[in-house]
């Protein structure tokens, strides 16, 4: 704009000065913010891939680079920690939104006796975090263990059905709000012509509330994926580990020696998620938001 | 099961005729199909809690298999066929749970305490059981029915066999007086496996099978696997007078109800009690033993205190950022904003423990690079891990609030601002009294649900710190980065070491009513929102 030869020309130059007061000074600023955020995530890059792989290596950012922590990462249970990770998420989102939907569907679409009440118990109850009782939900493993083995301490079903108790109250009424967007002449068109509950459910409502659902289940992975507490608590053999378990004990006893190991194994974790949510940021958002302010 | 579904589809066609003529479909099909997985299972679980005895478990079983069979085999109840499944998991392991929680708080459940009276006197028996001078050794063979070990000797002329659980019972008369060559129900186990494998070596040597059901008349043990003999507790119990006596000192131990043990005259204990209900006794220990009170409050003081200042600082700074970059005039908007949110999406326990290692002390980046190699010890010093454990949280979750306050902000009524603007209020002044305001009302719930959140957050604290460094070195385990509940988890034993559910529970309780609270203002924040609108 003020390329020509105003630079002499007072008002430009006041324009300039008001430029950097309200605009030019925000450069610098974010350049501070983003090296804020991204540092840590450029030197966890940087220490997967020092060849030395431990601590004190891992202090020059990339002073070497080689994939033998990523090659390394084989030699370990890391890639079993994956598959178990994977699939308790999976089926714990699965079930979170088939059973969130299902109740969802059943408080925005049957007017029934109690409903009401049981909304609000449901609130109440979601109130309380399932985190907290971990030692009831242990002393009732260990209970459940001596009947049914596979509902016990150690076992991945177990730890399943534990997030699946969590899943009802968390999910149901950012469904159910959603659903209720839903105009319900569209039922009853389908009921006219003759469709059960169950068709109207599974084959209407399901797909025309598929961005929430989307966005239940990768609620539901990412805070299965996350778990520390229940996970650490029910899985005890190594076989069994999440991935938040397994590398915590990489890091906690051997701290200097597994280091590369851990920061492999991280980058390799996030990247994915973090694809996922850079695509999905918006609804993940929206989903706390919406999420949050019901509860 | 098949003739079980089979009479249930009879009766469903039976019921619903206008579903027959059409045909029965798919639909009917699968549920039919789950519904005989269902009842399968069902059923296989309340065998088993037969079985083992388990009959709080039966009862729940049973009751919520005639449920799932009455809710989807009726025409009615239709609500209830989409609630049914939620609620079950919902039941099961949350409601339970808390409730489960409520009665722990108030028992004595723990190390020494994890039984009923009768399982505490079998323990005190058999921790004391020596062999019994000058007694018979009986020719033995070691037998196992379906995984499971067990004893059968001769004695006098017969077959006496048994497990563990069940102790030894008479199999009719014995051919010989050698060992047992042939246990009717049992399978034999041959001494050269018995050799050769060490683990089923060690499982017979501690097997002991009780030679009837009173536990004073002792039980059957070897050495060698090829004869038994006889060994008794030096304890005897004495169920009606409820006492328990050491034959070798005389000492009398009398059960002591109210604390669930057994205690001699002289105050010396059994180390084996069972449970009892103990009233508010972990509530009064957690708020007057010296030992825990202090740092008990400590840890509840610096909870609150990190839950409130990781959820300011990191909301300061996301609305802070969220103002300036909402501004159209800088550029590359987008970009920078990708750039803000990457810690969000970085999973937290990875971030956790990733400063755990830049924090390091002596090879840590942070001290390295930022510090000059100086030897600031992070995570060792207590203000310095508080700061610390702030400063990661608020690297994991100012972009939360980042992105939250931004679409606050571009839902803000342009029209009052501009107003505002023409009535000459200042930038410091349209933020104050206007924007501020407007945005509380949509993000304060947030704000106390992410209260809530951090007054839990066990992964951030037990992944950084580990809860340390600790108050005293030698004895508490508590530090000064714990939070109530990483302090509960350590406390409660479930880790391993010294179990004490009753204490941690109790301690459980008082979190539950904080976040219940807590929750409650947030709901009602809800309701007086909704009315607004």
């Amino acid at each position: 704009m003020s390329t020509v030869s105003a630079t002499r020309d007072p008002r430009q130059k006041a324009r300039r000065i008001r430029w950097v007061l309200e605009v030019g000074w925000k450069y610098p600023l974010a350049l501070a913010v983003v090296f804020f955020s991204a540092f840590p995530l450029v030197y966890v890059l940087s220490a997967a891939l020092n060849p030395r792989g431990s601590l004190s290596a891992s202090t020059g950012l990339f002073s070497a680079v080689a994939l033998d922590n990523f090659v390394r990462l084989g030699g370990t249970s890391y890639w079993m920690w994956v598959g178990n990770t994977l699939l308790i998420g999976a089926i714990t989102a699965v079930g979170a939104v088939v059973m969130g939907a299902a109740a969802a569907y059943a408080f925005s679409r049957f007017r029934f006796r109690g409903r009401r009440t049981s909304l609000t118990a449901l609130l109440i109850v979601q109130m309380f975090p399932q985190t907290v009782a971990f030692i009831a939900v242990f002393l009732m493993l260990l209970a459940l263990g001596e009947v049914v083995p596979v509902l016990g301490i150690n076992s991945k079903i177990a730890l399943i059905c534990v997030y699946l108790g969590g899943a009802l109250g968390a999910n149901t009424f950012l469904m159910y709000g959603f659903m209720n967007t839903v105009p319900v002449e569209i039922d009853e068109s389908a009921k006219i012509d003759g469709a059960s509950h169950a068709q109207i459910f599974w084959q209407l409502i399901f797909p025309l509330v598929r961005p929430v659902l989307a966005v239940v289940g990768l609620l539901a992975f990412i805070s299965a994926f996350g778990d520390f507490i229940l996970a650490k608590i029910i899985l005890t053999s190594e076989d069994n580990w999440t991935l938040a378990v397994g590398m915590y004990q990489w890091v906690s006893n051997q701290l200097a020696s597994r280091w590369g190991l851990f920061a492999a194994g991280a980058v390799v974790a996030s990247i994915p998620v973090l694809v996922l949510f850079m695509t999905l940021q918006r609804y993940v958002v929206g989903g706390l938001v919406s999420g949050a302010v019901k509860g | 099961m098949p003739a079980d579904t089979a009479r249930r589809s009879k009766r469903i066609s039976q019921e619903s005729h206008a579903q027959r003529w059409r045909g029965i479909g798919w639909g009917f099909l699968v549920k039919l199909a789950l519904m005989a997985l269902v009842n399968a299972f069902g059923l296989a679980v309340i065998v088993s809690a037969i079985g083992t005895e388990s009959w709080i478990i039966l009862g729940v079983s049973i009751v919520l298999l005639a449920a799932a069979d009455i809710i989807y085999f009726t025409r009615r109840a239709l609500p209830l066929k989409y609630l049914y499944p939620g609620l079950v998991f919902l039941l099961a392991f949350q409601v339970f749970t808390l409730g489960y929680t409520g009665y722990v708080a108030f028992t004595n459940y723990g190390t020494g305490h994890a039984g009923s009276m009768q399982q505490a006197v079998d323990a005190a028996l058999i921790q004391s059981e020596r062999r019994v001078e000058n007694s018979p050794s009986y020719p033995l063979t070691v037998v196992e029915r379906g995984g499971e070990l067990g004893f059968a000797i001769v004695d006098d002329g017969t077959l006496r066999v048994g497990g563990p659980d069940d102790g030894l019972a008479d199999a009719g008369s014995a051919s010989g007086f050698g060992a047992p060559t042939e246990v009717p129900g049992w399978t034999l186990v041959p001494k050269g496996t018995l050799l050769t494998d060490p683990e089923l070596q060690q499982r017979v040597a501690e097997l002991r099978v009780p030679i009837s059901d009173d536990p004073n008349d002792g039980s059957l043990r070897t050495r060698d696997g090829s004869s038994a003999a006889v060994y008794r507790s030096n304890l005897v119990w004495d169920e009606q007078a409820q006492t328990i006596t050491d034959v070798d000192t005389g000492l009398v131990y009398e059960a002591d109800h109210s604390r669930g043990l057994f205690v001699a005259p002289d105050g010396s204990r059994l180390l084996t009690g069972w449970i009892v209900g103990v009233g508010f006794d972990n509530y009064v220990r957690a708020f007057t033993d010296p030992a825990l009170a202090g740092p008990l409050l400590q840890v509840t003081g610096w909870t609150f205190a990190f839950a409130v200042l990781t959820v300011f600082t990191s909301f300061a700074l996301g609305l802070f950022l969220a103002i300036v970059y909402n501004d159209p005039r800088v550029r590359a908007r987008r970009v920078l904003r990708t750039l803000f949110i990457l810690p969000y999406a970085f999973p937290a326990f990875m971030s956790a423990l990733l400063f755990r290692g830049m924090f390091n002390a002596e090879f840590g980046i942070v001290n390295d690079l930022f510090f000059f190699g100086a030897d600031i010890n992070w995570l060792g010093d207590p203000w310095l891990a508080r700061f610390a454990v702030l400063w990661v949280n608020l690297w994991l979750s100012f972009p939360y609030w980042f992105l939250v306050c931004l679409g606050a902000l571009q839902s803000l009524p342009g029209e009052t601002i501009e107003a505002a603007t023409i009535d000459g209020a200042g930038r410091w002044r349209r933020f104050r009294s206007i924007m501020l305001p407007l945005l509380l009302v949509s993000t304060a719930p947030l704000a106390i649900s992410s209260f809530a959140f951090n007054f839990n957050n066990f992964t951030i604290i037990y992944m950084l710190t580990n809860g340390g460094p600790a108050f005293d070195a030698n004895t508490a385990r508590l530090g000064a980065t714990d939070l109530l509940i990483s302090a509960i988890y350590k406390i409660s034993g479930v880790a391993g070491g010294t179990a004490d559910y009753g204490l941690a529970s109790a301690l459980s309780i008082i979190v539950f009513i904080v976040i219940g609270a807590v929750s409650a203002l947030a709901f009602r924040q809800t309701r007086k929102l909704e009315e607004i609108q």
